[in-house]
């Protein structure tokens, strides 16, 4: 008989995503969220820094930061949520943290998030 | 009627169709096996008897007259048994394997579970009562208030809501929705918070 987390697991599997891209804290992502207006349904696009992944299986979240006409906005998103349509992985960044929240201290030339390029990945 | 024995594996959230986020309580629930029935003709009622969780342990283990009940139905003894309520008992024979397949999702069940124990709990969590104010001269924080009159009845009146020992009672949650159904696994996903522990046994009974 198996063990109760692993059939807590075993719960969630169906309703986990498969293709997620691997994305870390530091990275700038666009994040396609399906919007519903009316009957209609359309995607929309919300762009900025991942300051902070939490949590496993279907309970996962993950936030995204951005600056918009000088007002930071941040919006958490279920990773495995049918809303969240896509995510895209735009830059890598270099940090030493797991959670951001520094930068909402920060603006203009501090906030900025050192670049891994493709040559500094190891392969 | 129908019902199945089960165990509280926890609690997780999953999305419905439409995007939304349930939180859900997972229960591994069956295959029991049916150790006895209840016939109307011969008690009255109709139910069956069921077994869940076969145990492995060496059968000088077990009272002897409990062994011979498993062995009368020539199955192993089981961790639970527990009688449920069926309609259609006469449907089924001894030694028949009931699994989470009598149950489809969308269908609403009463749940049946002992709930933790709290040991001995003060007024507030057992009945919630709210306390006086913190601050602005309040002289009231924690305690219970008044109990009672005063000469007449010169006594507290039985079944007076004070602290005490709390939990640990059967407790029955109603109309739980069935969010779905995993048969390879046999889980049932049922929307909402079910009573008990982790590991402790659950009866799930369908309309």
């Amino acid at each position: 008989m198996a063990g109760l987390d692993e059939l807590l697991r075993s719960a969630q599997e169906k309703y986990l995503k498969k293709d997620i891209p691997d994305f870390r804290v530091g990275d700038t992502v666009r994040v396609h969220v399906k919007v519903k207006e009316g009957d209609k349904e359309r995607i929309q696009a919300f762009e900025g820094v991942v300051i902070r992944k939490r949590g496993g299986g279907t309970d996962a979240t993950f936030t995204v930061r951005k600056v918009s006409f000088g007002v930071g906005i941040e919006r958490t998103f279920p990773l495995h949520a049918p809303v969240v349509d896509k995510i895209e992985v735009l830059k890598r960044g270099i940090v030493r943290r797991a959670r951001l929240y520094y930068l909402r201290e920060r603006k203009g030339k501090a906030a900025r998030i050192k670049e891994k390029k493709e040559w500094m990945s190891k392969k | 009627m129908k019902g199945i024995l089960g165990r509280k594996v926890g609690m997780t959230q999953v999305f419905t169709e439409d995007g939304k986020a349930v939180a859900v309580t997972v229960i591994e629930a069956g295959p029991c096996t049916v150790v006895q029935k209840r016939t109307p003709e011969k008690d009255g009622y109709s139910a069956l008897q069921l077994g869940f969780m076969e145990k492995n342990k060496h059968e000088s283990k077990f009272p002897k007259p409990l062994l011979g009940h498993f062995k009368k139905a020539g199955i192993k003894p089981t961790r639970w048994l527990k009688e449920v309520k069926f309609d259609n008992a006469e449907e089924y024979a001894v030694g028949d394997k009931i699994t989470v397949e009598i149950f489809k999702p969308g269908e609403k069940v009463d749940i049946t579970g002992t709930s933790k124990g709290r040991g001995f709990a003060g007024y507030h969590k057992r009945h919630g009562f709210g306390g006086g104010r913190r601050s602005h001269g309040s002289d009231f924080h924690e305690g219970p208030g008044s109990i009672g009159a005063c000469a007449d009845p010169g006594r507290v009146h039985k079944g007076k809501r004070m602290a005490g020992r709390y939990g640990n009672e059967t407790v029955t949650v109603k109309n739980l929705e069935i969010v779905d159904v995993i048969p390879e696994k046999n889980l049932l996903l049922v929307k909402g918070a079910v009573p008990g522990h982790k590991g402790g046994l659950v009866i799930v009974k369908g309309k």
